[in-house]
Parts: structure tokens; sequence; C-alpha cells
């Protein structure tokens, strides 16, 4: 949809609605500098909060739980999505395949509240001891369905008889998949994990159903923090965050960008 | 090949059935249950070691209580009807942010949408719990907007917004706007310009060519983005329980009240019962809608 100018109505709807997505993070990332403990009150740029935040243990304990919760829980969602995604793209046919195909699209919209409490009474009814380890296989199980959802597009639109060729050309399934499929499909799957990645990180409602007396996620305990009201710790903390993230998925697009362009380079070349 | 081909499926099957549906089933059981003062703390508790009989007087004991506690006890009925009118007029609240936004992006240059997707996308990607927090900061009584506002003597004294509906209103649709703006643009984008030219060239002014060509292609993006936020809002909890006040009453913040609060989990289970049997009209269609689009894909 392009070859009309862009209208004054157009250029104020991006305006207000990027200002509107943006302004909150940014007066959040300002007052993280502010020397007042008051919110509003202006006195003066100070760094103190992030001095406060470095020496938290609480918050540096919380911080390592969830980096360990989501490396884990994002690898095997990636792992775990990407062969639903295979299985719902090239096998047709099998015995309960709109079930399954309904338990990818379901957790994607069920409200957390659900996902976390069946999961919480499904460990205490087989005994599971709570902790990291069912956070992980919580995390593992909604962020799979994100993985196979991104992946399975990729696969859709991807020229089949490539895989075909490579097969009639004497690669066994799996070198075919190796060396065909998975170079094809590797952007999804990054970007999944990174998907998962973040929603793991994310997560304050299943992690607190199940989670043990031991182990606090960040989430969780920034929750903990701001339900009294405005902390400007958590100020400094949510910089932090948002600078990470900024920072993250600048590069990813940069770097997906010049690997586009060197495609195309050599494409060009090609020719 | 085929020993590789069922281990791709059962696999990943065998996790959702294990960590997605069996967990229903628990629920389903545990709403059926009564409250006592043991671990777990609800009874009857499976007993296979008592044999049939046992699996006789455990089914016997299952019963339809709590779900009748739900229906008389007012609390219960007025939070799902407030649930559901605050998620219907947040996802309609959310359309009408997001609709201009998706059309001026889909309008604008090639090389400039890469640059708008990424600043949609990229709040998606930071905590949605932080997204909430700003704006306590922004909207309490001491908070910017109100300081904002009586310093430029656009009014006297402090609006209350914090801890009222208008707060979580303004919640749901910040952080629910990508989630519309992405669906509607991406069906936006594929439009054909030549049609609105048809449209007009045949007589339509602007404004009926927008109502009679663009909106109906726009169709499956406005329904998958209008399910997005309206299926998850109504069992939101982060939300009413950081920017809502005490009458602020949905159903998400109910359950994990009864659940930690009251530790009645059976009737925290029929809760989640019920909302799970209100979603699953909308969850359905939203599945067919998808099917749908993915089909006109293909």
């Amino acid at each position: 949809m392009n070859g009309r100018p862009l209208s004054w109505f157009n250029v104020t709807s991006l305006t207000l609605g990027f200002a509107f997505l943006y302004l909150p993070m940014l007066i959040l990332v300002i007052y993280s500098f502010n020397a007042s403990k008051l919110v509003t009150v202006w006195a003066g740029f100070s760094t103190k909060w992030y001095v406060a935040l470095i020496h938290d243990q609480q918050f540096l304990d919380a911080a390592w739980v969830t980096l360990r919760v989501a490396v884990a829980s994002s690898t095997l969602a990636t792992i775990l999505g990407t062969m639903a995604a295979y299985a719902l793209t090239r096998f047709s046919r099998f015995a309960g395949r709109t079930v399954f195909s309904g338990m990818i699209y379901a957790p994607l919209v069920m409200p957390d509240v659900i996902i976390g409490l069946s999961l919480l009474l499904l460990f205490i009814s087989i005994g599971l001891d709570r902790g990291i380890f069912t956070i992980i296989l919580a995390h593992t199980t909604f962020s799979m369905c994100y993985v196979a959802i991104v992946v399975s597009s990729r696969l859709q639109s991807f020229d089949k008889s490539l895989e075909e060729a490579a097969l009639d050309l004497g690669c066994t399934p799996f070198d075919a998949f190796k060396s065909v499929t998975l170079p094809i499909i590797a952007p999804a799957v990054i970007s999944g994990w990174l998907l998962a990645f973040t929603l793991s990180l994310d997560d304050l409602v299943i992690a607190s159903f199940v989670t043990g007396p031991s182990s606090t996620t960040l989430p969780i305990k920034i929750f903990s923090s701001i339900r009294l009201g405005v902390n400007p710790e958590i100020n400094a903390l949510s910089t932090i965050l948002i600078a990470i993230v900024a920072v993250g998925v600048i590069t990813a697009s940069l770097v997906s960008k010049r690997t586009i362009a060197k495609r195309e380079r050599e494409a060009l070349e090609a020719n | 090949m085929n020993f590789r081909r069922l281990l791709i499926i059962v696999v990943p099957y065998a996790w959702l059935i294990a960590l997605f549906l069996v967990p229903f089933l628990i629920i389903l059981k545990i709403s059926l249950s009564d409250i006592a003062i043991a671990i777990p703390p609800y009874t009857p508790t499976f007993d296979l070691s008592a044999g049939w009989e046992g699996v006789k007087t455990f089914f016997s004991e299952l019963d339809f209580e709590n779900y009748i506690f739900l229906w008389t006890d007012d609390l219960y009925w007025k939070s799902f009807l407030s649930s559901i009118t605050i998620a219907s007029v947040s996802t309609f609240l959310t359309l009408l942010v997001a609709f201009p936004i998706a059309y001026g992006m889909a309008k604008s240059p090639p090389s400039w949408r890469p640059t708008l997707m990424m600043l949609v996308i990229l709040p998606f990607w930071t905590s949605f719990l932080i997204r909430v927090y700003s704006w306590m900061g922004i909207l309490s009584n001491n908070g910017f907007l109100n300081s904002f506002l009586v310093w430029t003597g656009i009014i006297d004294s402090p609006l209350h917004i914090l801890n009222t509906n208008i707060a979580v209103y303004i919640g749901i649709v910040y952080t629910y706007l990508p989630f519309m703006i992405l669906p509607i643009y991406a069906s936006l984008e594929k439009m054909d310009i030549s049609l609105l030219e048809a449209a007009e060239d045949l007589g339509c002014t602007r404004m009926s060519a927008f109502w009679l060509v663009t909106v109906p292609l726009a169709r499956h993006g406005i329904i998958a983005g209008c399910f997005l936020v309206f299926i998850p809002v109504n069992g939101e909890f982060v939300i009413p329980s950081l920017l809502g006040g005490s009458s602020t009453n949905m159903i998400g913040k109910v359950l994990w009240d009864e659940f930690f609060n009251n530790r009645d989990w059976p009737v925290a289970s029929a809760v989640a019962i019920v909302l799970l049997l209100i979603l699953v009209i909308p969850i359905m269609l939203f599945q067919r809608n998808q099917q749908k689009q993915q089909e006109a894909v293909l």
C-alpha cells in the first residue's frame, strides 16, 4: 500500500502514537537519575539509586535466578517449538493434529492466572518440589508455542522443493534438515529464542504461582517493591533493563540488515 | 524416516498434553472438591491404593458446591461482568488508537517501514511490568501529569486518576497497543492501492472508499488484533492491581486473592474454570480467524 503521500492526518497520528508509546518510558529513565526520592520533584542529577541497586543483594540474587530460568527455558522452548512447527507444517495429516494446533495457539491468549494456577496444581499433585525447576518447566510450556508460531510462518513461506531436491540428490532426511532447512529457518529460530527469553524475563504471574519459597525472580521482586508506590531503585533497574533491550534489538536489526544487504550483493555478483 | 517423524510429533505433543492439557483436568477436579485444612488444602484426594471402591467414593465426594457459591455471591459475578466490560471497552479504545498508527505506517515510504516496525515492537520486548509501572509515576496525585497540568494552569488541584478505572484503561491501551497495531499493519501493508483508486474512479468519496475497501480488506487484521487484546485482558492481574483501585474488580485479581490470600484453592479453581468457559468462544473464533488468514496466504 504505497504510492500516496502521507497526509497531515497520517503524520499526526504517527507522531502522537509513537510519543504515547515512548514518553512514559522516557520519563521513567529521566527520573531514575533524580537525586530526590520523590518522583516529581527534580533535585538534581544523581546516580545514587544505581549505586544502591548494585549493593542490594536481594536484587542481584533475583536477577541471577531470572537469568538462569530464562536461558534454560528459552533453549528448551526453541527445541520443542521448532519440532512442533515442523510437525505442523510438514506433516499435513496425523491423529490429533487439530488438538495439537489448538494447544499451540491457546497459550497465546490464555490468561496467565489460569496457566499459573493449573501448572501449580499439577506440580503439587505429582509431588514436585517447587523452585527454579518448576519455573523452567512452566516457562518452556508457554514460550514453546510462541516459538512454534514464529518458526512455522517461516517454514510455510520457504520453497519446499529445496528440501525435496536435497533428498533427491541423496541427502538423508537429517542431513537435508541440517544443511538446507535449518540455515533457511535460522533467523526465525533465533528470533523465537529471543522471544522466549524475553517472555521468561518478563513473566510475573506464572512464576508467582509455580515458584517455591527460595526462588524469587526479578519480576516477583519488582512487583513486591512497587506494590505500595513508586520506588527510585526500581526506576534505576527499569532504565538498565530498557537499555539492554534497546541495545539488543537495535544490534539485531542492524546485523540482519547487513546480512540481507550482503546476500543481495552476492546475488547481484552471481548474475 | 517414520521413526524420526514420530519423534518430531510425539515429543512436543506429549509435552503439551502433560503440561497444558492435564493441568486443566486437575483444575476441573479441584474445582469440584471441598476446601480442607490439610496439605494439599482440599478434599477428596485421589487414593489409588483403595482400588475401585476408592475411585467410587472419590467421585461421589465431588460436587458443584463451589460453582453454586460463585453464582450466589455478588462479588464473583460482578467481577466477571466488570472484567468483560473493561475488556470490551479497552479493546475498542485500543482499536481507535491503533488503527490510525497502523494506517500511517502502511502509507509511509517503504524505506521507513522497517524502522517504524522496530519502534512498535521495541516496547513489546521491554518488561510488561515496567511499562505498567511507568504509568504509576505519571498518573499519581503528585505525579508527572498532574504537576504538568497544574503548572500550565489547566487545572487548579490535581486530578485523581491513579487507582481508578481510567488508569486501568490507560494501562491496557498502552501495554496492548503493539498487539493491535501489528496485525492491522500486516493486513493493510498487503493492500493493493489500485483498488482504492478504482473505487474513487467509480465515484466513491475518500471516506466511503475507506469504509468500503480499506476496512473490509483489513478485516482479518482487525479481528485478530481485537481478540489478541480482548481475551488476555479478561484475566489481567498486573494492571488492575497496580493501576486500579478498590472499586476495580477484575477476575484475574479475584482469582489471585482467592488463591494467595484466602487459600481457598477449590474456589480459585472454579473461578478459573468459569473464566475459561467465558473465553472458550472468543478463543475458538480467534483460531478460526487465524486459520482463514493462513489459508488466504497459501
